[in-house]
């Protein structure tokens, strides 16, 4: 393949840089011991550790899944450290109180906490190794009764909606990493949009593993209460390092009568070198519950990064007239691998889904996409349309697809849509005798063909994603 | 303007063209004709500087310059355009995108200020009406479920648009109605400048009919076997390829 389209996907990992921080961290291994330790670090109450324990017990029993088209040497559970934590992290009344080598770790990442993001309307918290390290706008969002902190903060002021919520949408013992999270997760985002509230700024959660050795394993609840909605972005990046490491997170996300909540993702974490060494294992379980009538849950997704991609996020239409949303853009290069796709659950009526999902494979890259539409009894007139698109760039790559389909209700419709394309000399070409260099061509082909993704991406997160794809914005809006 | 002298090129270890000799001055018109297989098409995908293609001896001036040694972006800055025989669909990328990135892409090459979209937008207006071209076209993916008609047209719009300084038309008549045929023959006659040329490869002679060659030049086994004025187009109509010595199959 011509050395641009080369050029353009070996593109030199910008973020792989250690911040040199004091950090709290517990022995390697994973025992009740540990968890009954992290608990207490959190200070956390007694339903809490209940719940970890719980979690753990029914760990031991499981089995790591295979079932991924995904190749990897076996990971050492015990091997790997719990809990890391930058030393200087105590309760902080401002962002003024943050240690200054965390705040330029986030200022090299692009992600400013101090005013920046005040003007760009976007309220960040900020997740290092394992723990929250400072929530911007925290003021401008009570005032709305909007509760946006780290999942210890909320823990301890908010503890009945941690309870009430926590683990509905993901139980303890839902699959084998997500019974690891829910045991050892040290921290994440909490979000809470009461009743009629409409959000008036993005929310965003930016996640760096920072620590060797480390895993990470935060959990993120969002509720959207009636009639509420909220829009969310995540992002994260990690340092480039020889030794794989283990992200295990959950997101649960809820959504009650009316409520909307609409999710995205930047995954850029380090994907390990042009050799497949190194790279983060990310091991996610996201999920979202429509729980209400007409309510809406909508994930958009731009994976980039990773050694290991296994990742499904998906929605429970539970309430009648409900709507899920799949919008995808994995890319895969070197040695990556990515087995990722997305469940939508029809078990309202008139429930609706809509999963469009784009593959891009170079190098030794190995895509697959696993999706299942399951449309159970009581789901009259429930909708489907699943449009998957692949595309190959050179000859040593792979893509595949994994649909399932389960329809229970004869009044389902379903559609499905695949296709698989490779960018060609010929297209290549075309661009040239145009007078485009061969860089812009590709950009533009690829990013013609995540156009419907990105269309869905947050201005703020749009940029960021084609950045990542060697893009320029202007070519999916023309 | 062109000077093609002894140009032989290979695709893989097959020898197309073997020795073509060609001068286009600048406000001319030549046809290329010959029966399938001549090497038409390799002829204009060399000059545009398609990869796949290798050329093995000969030497092409672009304006006194070596055409050769230019990446094929580059000759496209330079002024040639290549209106494809079987354009390229890139899905997702608008008709109006793609246009106006070339667009600039040749302006800045120029030194020339960049338009933004609404300036070209106006462009747009002006020049889609020399094709007869629906302004919604604009809006759609570049050739993606365009008919063969529809293609051929964007093509033509794509080179008013550009205003090459020598166009190359691969073929642009095959599979056109007579109505889409004349439509594409007034838009190149529309552009014809004292300072630009074009080079008409076809197999047919209809095409003729409608843009009027300077000279017409019969290619056959990768060589020109004979060259003549407008008339002989009629004549090959009329006999088709096999009296002319060394055309015969």
């Amino acid at each position: 393949m011509s050395s641009a389209i080369e050029s353009l996907v070996n593109k030199e990992y910008a973020y792989g840089f250690v911040t040199d921080v004091e950090t709290d961290s517990i022995g390697r291994g994973l025992s009740e011991d540990v968890i009954r330790l992290i608990s207490s670090k959190k200070n956390e109450p007694a339903f809490m550790l209940e719940w970890r324990l719980k979690a753990y017990r029914r760990w031991l029993t499981m089995k790591e899944p295979h079932w991924g088209n995904l190749h990897y040497e076996p990971i050492d559970y015990q091997n790997i450290i719990y809990y890391s934590a930058p030393k200087s992290v105590k309760p902080l009344q401002s962002l003024d109180e943050v240690d200054p080598e965390l705040l330029r770790a986030y200022e090299k990442l692009g992600i400013s906490l101090n005013e920046q993001k005040k003007l760009a309307g976007v309220a960040v918290d900020a997740i290092f190794d394992s723990v929250s390290v400072g929530t911007t706008m925290k003021e401008e969002l009570s005032k709305y009764g909007i509760v946006f902190c780290s999942f210890g903060e909320a823990v301890q002021n908010h503890p009945e909606l941690v309870e009430r919520y926590l683990g509905t949408v993901v139980p303890h013992s839902d699959n084998f990493y997500a019974a690891l999270n829910a045991a050892v997760f040290s921290d994440g985002s909490f979000c809470y949009v009461p009743k009629g509230v409409k959000c008036p700024m993005e929310l965003s959660t930016y996640f760096r593993i920072n620590s060797a050795d480390t895993g990470q394993f935060e959990r993120t609840l969002i509720i959207a209460d009636e009639g509420a909605s909220v829009s969310y972005l995540e992002g994260c990046t990690a340092p480039r390092r020889d030794t794989n490491q283990l992200h295990a997170a959950v997101v649960e996300l809820i959504a009650l009568d009316n409520a909307s909540v609409k999710y995205s993702t930047v995954q850029n974490w380090y994907a390990g070198d042009s050799e497949g060494k190194g790279g983060i294992f990310n091991f996610v379980t996201k999920r979202g519950k429509c729980a209400g009538v007409n309510s809406k849950i909508s994930w958009t997704q731009v994976e980039t990064g990773s050694a290991i991609t296994w990742k499904y996020p998906s929605v429970i239409l539970q309430g009648d007239n409900s709507t899920g949303e799949f919008y995808s853009v994995a890319v895969v290069n070197n040695h990556q691998q990515a087995d990722t796709g997305t469940k939508m659950i029809h078990i309202g009526k008139n429930t609706k889904s809509n999963i469009v999902s784009k593959g891009i494979s170079a190098g030794h890259g190995n895509n697959s996409y696993r999706g299942q539409v399951k449309i159970l009894p009581r789901a009259t007139n429930a909708r489907n349309y699943t449009q998957c698109d692949s595309m190959l760039i050179g000859n040593q790559c792979g893509a595949h697809t994994f649909p399932y389909i389960e329809v229970q209700n004869n009044t389902a419709t379903l559609e499905h849509e695949a296709s698989t394309s490779k960018i060609g000399e010929d297209q290549i070409f075309y661009c040239k005798q145009r007078g485009l260099s061969a860089e812009h061509a590709v950009s533009m082909i690829v990013s013609g063909f995540c156009r419907e993704v990105f269309q869905n991406l947050p201005m703020e997160f749009a940029v960021e994603a084609q950045q990542l794809l060697g893009i320029t914005l202007e070519g999916s809006v023309g | 303007m062109l000077e093609i002298r002894n140009l032989h090129a290979n695709i893989g270890d097959k020898e197309i063209l073997r020795g073509i000799d060609l001068s286009v001055q600048a406000g001319e018109i030549h046809a290329v004709m010959g029966p399938n297989g001549s090497g038409k098409s390799t002829l204009a995908q060399v000059l545009a500087g398609h990869p796949a293609y290798e050329v093995t001896q000969g030497t092409v001036l672009y304006d006194g310059r070596n055409l050769l040694e230019m990446d094929p972006e580059v000759r496209a800055q330079e002024g040639i355009f290549l209106a494809f025989q079987y354009p390229i669909e890139i899905p997702g990328v608008t008709n109006a995108y793609f246009l106006r990135s070339a667009y600039n892409e040749i302006r800045k090459a120029k030194g020339m200020p960049e338009l933004d979209p609404l300036e070209f937008l106006d462009l747009m207006e002006e020049k889609t009406k020399i094709v007869e071209m629906d302004q919604a076209m604009m809006n759609r993916s570049v050739n993606t479920g365009f008919s063969g008609g529809e293609k051929k047209r964007n093509e033509i719009l794509q080179m008013a648009v550009l205003e090459p300084r020598l166009a190359i038309l691969d073929e642009t008549d095959s599979g056109l109605d007579i109505d889409a045929l004349k439509v594409v023959a007034n838009g190149v006659n529309a552009l014809r400048r004292p300072d630009n040329a074009t080079i008409v490869v076809t197999h047919y002679q209809r095409l003729l009919n409608y843009i009027i060659p300077d000279r017409v030049h019969v290619l056959a086994h990768g060589r020109i076997v004979k060259s003549g004025g407008k008339e002989l187009a009629l004549e090959l109509e009329e006999r088709g390829y096999d009296w002319i010595p060394g055309a015969a199959a």
